[in-house]
């Protein structure tokens, strides 16, 4: 069995409401990066509440490293269009909040606090925000806040990361800077990925596998593997390779909002 | 130009305040208005000036019990603002009894409490808390209740209990807000505590003024109106004080100006 998979899997909110998710089935693989793309209300963002454990399927089993999810794991990092960083935190502090929650960190961080401290200026640096750690938020950019919640989001080491259309917010060159920062935090230190976008670009340019979803109810209508070589440079990004898989995702996509 | 309007900014309420005390003695002069019907300014300072000693002692009085009124409110609309924001079906079945109980005149109340405590100063705290602590109450749970569903799921998904979200995140997130509602709610004890002290007192601002008309002394019932609202707005600057000082991040766009 891979790190994440959906067996057939359905949610309804509603108790005899509509499929907003109807027999997903996909297996994602340790390592991997994967992208989930679709019309805006798809259900992608029901696919994370799932993974996450925030919601149990109605229908199917959802599996993460190996058994059935049962509620939140403490192995997987979130972050989201808006940074939702607390304003009355620091940027430190504010990377620092899921070592007070998670295990082993939330029973030890009294007494390993220098160590924690440094792990997460070591996470600021990586992403370019050294010289930021003592600034609130509202003193940092768009693309600043965004960087520091996906740090926010990977220091507690989890072994899987969701990232809900994590750039939407962001003009389009802050965007591409992100991509890259993402590209090297994920082949630095190995962790799976599950970005839910809609642009396909983005999709392509990050992606080993990119899934395509279905109008409501969601389902997976494409799976298509990025067989680019890494590591990728934005330059890849104006080659005919490229522009081939986005072309396919397109008119797959185009086919859905028809349907 | 930059210096005078911020010296125009800081004097306006000032001259404002004054030019109304002008205005008012011009027009008591003027129409030769009797003082027990409308008394002019000199003639309510006058007698502030006669009755100083008696006026601060009702008025230490009436302070002390809005006060002591004013604290159970805080801590008992906390309390309870909390217990009603954490929780949707909480919220739905506190919150007509709260509305409806506040829109009952706390006037109609106080003989009430006078069956139950007798005349005095414990109506009067009652009065004080009864109608100060309803804006704490809903303050509190706003700010509880509108967290962000993503920042929520955030820490949800890594596992956090209600009561770690409700420390990390909706306790301080809701701080500016119940702030901004001891500035409301201090000015309102001092609303609760006068109310109580005409009705049934013998000990107080309100019981002075009750005692001031019924002999026809308006430039002392004057006095004791402009001791009250010189008193709420000098506890109200107090708590704007502590606001800003409290939850700086939540002013963020003042801080430069201020």
């Amino acid at each position: 069995m891979e790190f994440v998979e959906f067996e057939n899997v359905s949610l309804r909110y509603a108790e005899d409401g509509p499929n907003a998710i109807e027999n997903v089935s996909l297996s994602v693989k340790e390592g991997e990066f994967v992208s989930v793309v679709g019309p805006s209300g798809c259900g992608k963002s029901t696919l994370m509440k799932l993974i996450s454990g925030l919601k149990p399927p109605s229908d199917g089993y959802v599996y993460v490293n190996g058994r059935q999810v049962g509620g939140p794991l403490g192995i997987v990092g979130m972050a989201f269009q808006a940074a939702n960083l607390l304003p009355w935190r620091t940027t430190l502090e504010n990377v620092m909040l899921p070592m007070e929650i998670v295990e082993p960190y939330r029973s030890t961080r009294k007494a390993k606090r220098a160590e924690y401290e440094q792990m997460a200026r070591d996470q600021l640096a990586r992403v370019g925000l050294a010289g930021c750690e003592d600034k609130f938020p509202w003193e940092l950019s768009g693309g600043m806040q965004q960087r520091a919640s996906i740090c926010r989001a990977l220091i507690h080491k989890p072994r899987l990361l969701m990232l809900d259309e994590p750039f939407g917010a962001l003009d389009a060159f802050t965007r591409e800077e992100l991509w890259c920062m993402l590209r090297d935090l994920w082949q630095q230190q190995p962790f799976t990925v599950i970005l839910v976008t809609h642009d396909l670009r983005e999709a392509v340019f990050l992606a080993d596998t990119v899934y395509v979803m279905s109008k409501r109810p969601g389902r997976i209508l494409v799976r298509r593997e990025i067989d680019l070589p890494r590591p990728r440079d934005l330059e890849v990004t104006y080659t005919d390779a490229f522009s081939a898989h986005v072309q396919v995702l397109r008119e797959s996509i185009g086919r859905v909002r028809e349907s | 130009m930059r210096i005078s309007s911020k010296w125009a900014y800081r004097l306006a309420p000032w001259l404002l305040t004054l030019l109304v005390i002008v205005v008012w003695e011009a027009v008591c002069r003027g129409f030769d208005v009797k003082p027990f019907l409308f008394p002019a300014p000199s003639a309510v300072v006058k007698t502030g000036w006669e009755l100083f000693g008696p006026i601060m002692e009702h008025a230490t009085h009436t302070f002390m019990t809005t006060l002591v009124g004013f604290a159970i409110a805080v801590v008992v609309g906390a309390v309870l603002g909390m217990v009603v924001g954490a929780s949707p079906i909480t919220y739905k079945a506190l919150y007509p009894m709260l509305v409806g109980f506040n829109s009952v005149p706390k006037v109609a109340f106080v003989p009430v409490l006078v069956v139950w405590f007798g005349i005095g100063t414990i109506p009067a705290v009652i009065t004080a808390f009864l109608i100060s602590f309803f804006p704490v109450v809903v303050n509190v749970a706003t700010g509880l209740a509108t967290l962000e569903p993503e920042l929520e799921d955030v820490l949800r998904s890594l596992g956090a209990s209600r009561l770690d979200i409700l420390f990390k995140v909706g306790l301080p997130r809701s701080l500016p807000f119940f702030f901004a509602s001891l500035k409301v709610a201090i000015t309102l004890a001092f609303v609760g505590s006068v109310i109580s002290e005409t009705v049934a007192s013998n000990m107080g601002i309100g019981y002075l003024m009750m005692g001031a008309s019924s002999s026809m002394n308006m430039p002392l019932v004057f006095a004791g109106l402009i001791v009250i609202g010189a008193m709420g707005v000098v506890m109200y600057e107090l708590f704007a004080l502590v606001e800003r000082r409290m939850t700086r991040w939540a002013n963020r766009g003042q801080h430069s100006g201020l």
